[in-house]
Parts: structure tokens; C-alpha cells; sequence
């Protein structure tokens, strides 16, 4: 059961150690009628596999892929998804908030 | 995230402490702040504020853009009384994220069997509770009936710090229970603390109902201020 944020930072632990890539997404920031409040986490693994959620469904594909490229990378990210964000809206946070999220790589 | 501070995250969850971590949002820079420490942090304020709203938030300080994510225990439902609403009780509250510790010394109703995966004691309410601590991320609800098992509970939790007390009974049987706690030397403030009946009023009327009223309330008051407003 991946009922809440504490339980999904186990996991991100539990995979890590298992040798997987992980990064952890975090909600910062949120403008107007945003899906998820702030601290919502979602960890991703190098597969793009992932548990939890920052909106409920409406950004995480866009949330994965940035994910990816943190994990590839290895410096953190800010992100921005709203109604003012072209990209955002084809990605889907239709609700009409804007969310901020921190997306950092699982170090060592 | 550095993997030592996931870890020590997970380790203050698991040990039920309170735990703040700030990350300098330009540079990935953390640090995991204990309660004992926030007032010696450079952030101390902003600490302070987001430990006792419960709530993580971004703040600024200078140029600086700093994420307080705070974590706390996850909440637990001590529930006195192995009964069949208990039985109810534990996988709603599991899909809630809530844990659960059964205590009732009648061994015939305190079973594996019938809490499979649960922590079980089947042991006297003011002997175990004392071990087991009720703290502020602690839920206390009163499920026997019987005022031999269920008063010594709510007097440990009617001292303790704790966000949720509730009692079964029928108003009848909560007017004697008052009186009990009134001959006990409880104030009224004390008392109010109590919600009896248990639950909301959703007109629940199977075990599974019932448990269901009582995780809306333990939600309630949780997230609601007294006043009824989001808080």
C-alpha cells in the first residue's frame, strides 16, 4: 500500500538500494485550484516505473520524463506546469492551477 | 536527495519523530533538521512555523529559494476494543494510511485470527498504554462497551496529548461515563474532548459503517479547525 508521501520515500529508499536510479519529485509551489497540496512527492526510477503523485493524474507523464533526464544529468530541477504553459496545458493540468515541482536525483 | 538523508528520513518515520528537511531549491543542498534543533537552525523561524502547521512550505531568505518539507508521524488509531468494528476499522484505515494498535485483555476476542498483521494486545488498557505512548499524532477510540476497560483508556487519554478521542455508547450511556468522569475529577473542558456517540452522523449501522463514521470524524479532526473551517 502506497498510501502516502512517507511511505512512498520508503520505497524510493528500498529501490535505490536495490541499485536502481531514483529520483524524487516534490510539489513546492502551487497557484489557484492545484490537484495536490505542497510536499506531494512522486519517485520515478530509471525506467520510468513510479509511484505516488504531484496533480493527481493531470502532469506526471511530464513529471517522468523530466525525471529521466535528472537521473541522466544529475543536477536538480525546477519545473513549472499551468494554464499560462503551452506545454503544460497539452500535458493536462486542465483543473486551471499552476504547481511548482523539485525534481531531484537519489545521490549515491 | 542524498540516499543517508532518505534514509534518516525513513528512520525518524519509523521512530515516530518529528523531522523538517530543508533544500536549497538553486542547488539540490540539504540538511534534515530534528525538532531539538530547529531553534539553533539558521531558518529557525520559518521552521518553527511549518513544524507546528504541520505543513511544508516554500520560503525565501535573501536571494535564497528554500523548500521546508516537513514530515510527521504518520497517524496512528489506538483502538480499545478487539470488537467486529475494529475488525472493520483496520483496512480502512490502512487505505487511509493510518496505523493501528488493538488493545483488549479478553483473549477470546484479542486473536491473530481476527486482527491478522495488526499489533495486538491482549493486555489491561492502563497497564500496556502506558508503554505504548499517545502522542499528539495519536487517535484514541474507545470501542468495548464495558466501562471496566474503556474508563482506564480514557483517563490516560483524557491526560495525554492527543487529536482524537471517541467513545461508543448511546448518549444514555455516555450521560453515566460523564458522570464517572465527573466523580473522577475530570472538568467539563476535559470531558467536551470526548466524541460520544462515536462517529458521524451518516446513519451507519453495520460494523463497516460505523468504522467508516468513525475514520470521517478521526479525519475531521485532523483537518478541520474547531470552527468547522479548513484548516
Amino acid at each position: 500500500m502506497q498510501a502516502n508521501d512517507e511511505d512512498i520515500l520508503a520505497a524510493a529508499e528500498e529501490w535505490r538500494r536495490a541499485g536502481r536510479e531514483v529520483a524524487i519529485a516534490t510539489v513546492v509551489e502551487t497557484w489557484g485550484s492545484a490537484p495536490r497540496p505542497v510536499g506531494s512527492r512522486l519517485v520515478i526510477d530509471g525506467d520510468g516505473n513510479f509511484l505516488g503523485s504531484v496533480s493527481g493524474g493531470c502532469v506526471e507523464g511530464a513529471v517522468v520524463t523530466e525525471a529521466l533526464d535528472v537521473i541522466a544529468a544529475g543536477a536538480p530541477k525546477l519545473v513549472s506546469f499551468g494554464v499560462a504553459d503551452e506545454t503544460a496545458w497539452q500535458v493536462g493540468l486542465s483543473c486551471g492551477g499552476r504547481i511548482s515541482v523539485f525534481v531531484e536525483k537519489v545521490a549515491a | 536527495m542524498k540516499l543517508e538523508t532518505l534514509s534518516a528520513l525513513n528512520e525518524a518515520r519509523r521512530a515516530r519523530r518529528p523531522a523538517l528537511l530543508v533544500t536549497d531549491l538553486s542547488s539540490g543542498d540539504e540538511r534534515l533538521v530534528d525538532v531539538a534543533s530547529v531553534s539553533s537552525d539558521p531558518l529557525a523561524t520559518h521552521l518553527d512555523a511549518a513544524l507546528r502547521m504541520g505543513k511544508s512550505a516554500l520560503i525565501e531568505d535573501g536571494d535564497q529559494r528554500y523548500f521546508i518539507s516537513v514530515q510527521t508521524p504518520p497517524l496512528r488509531i489506538l483502538c480499545v476494543g478487539a470488537v467486529h468494528i475494529s475488525q472493520a476499522l483496520v483496512p480502512l484505515a490502512r487505505v487511509l494510511g493510518h496505523d493501528v494498535i488493538i488493545v483488549d485483555p479478553r483473549t477470546a476476542f484479542a486473536t491473530p485470527e481476527r486482527f491478522p498483521g495488526v499489533p495486538l494486545y491482549a493486555e489491561w488498557p492502563d497497564k500496556v498504554i502506558p508503554t505504548l505512548g499517545i502522542d499528539r499524532y495519536t487517535a484514541v477510540v474507545l470501542l468495548t462497551h464495558d466501562p471496566k476497560i474503556d474508563d482506564p483508556a480514557l483517563h490516560l487519554a483524557l491526560h495525554s496529548e492527543n487529536f482524537y478521542i471517541g467513545a461508543l455508547g448511546s448518549r444514555k450511556t455516555h450521560g453515566k461515563r460523564v458522570e464517572r468522569l465527573q466523580a473522577a475529577g475530570f472538568s467539563a473542558e476535559a470531558i467536551a474532548r470526548i466524541h460520544a456517540p462515536v462517529g458521524l452522523n451518516i446513519g451507519a449501522v453495520s460494523p463497516a459503517e460505523i468504522a467508516l463514521s468513525v475514520l470521517g470524524q478521526i479525519t475531521a479532526a485532523l483537518r478541520l479547525k474547531p470552527d468547522g473551517s479548513k484548516a
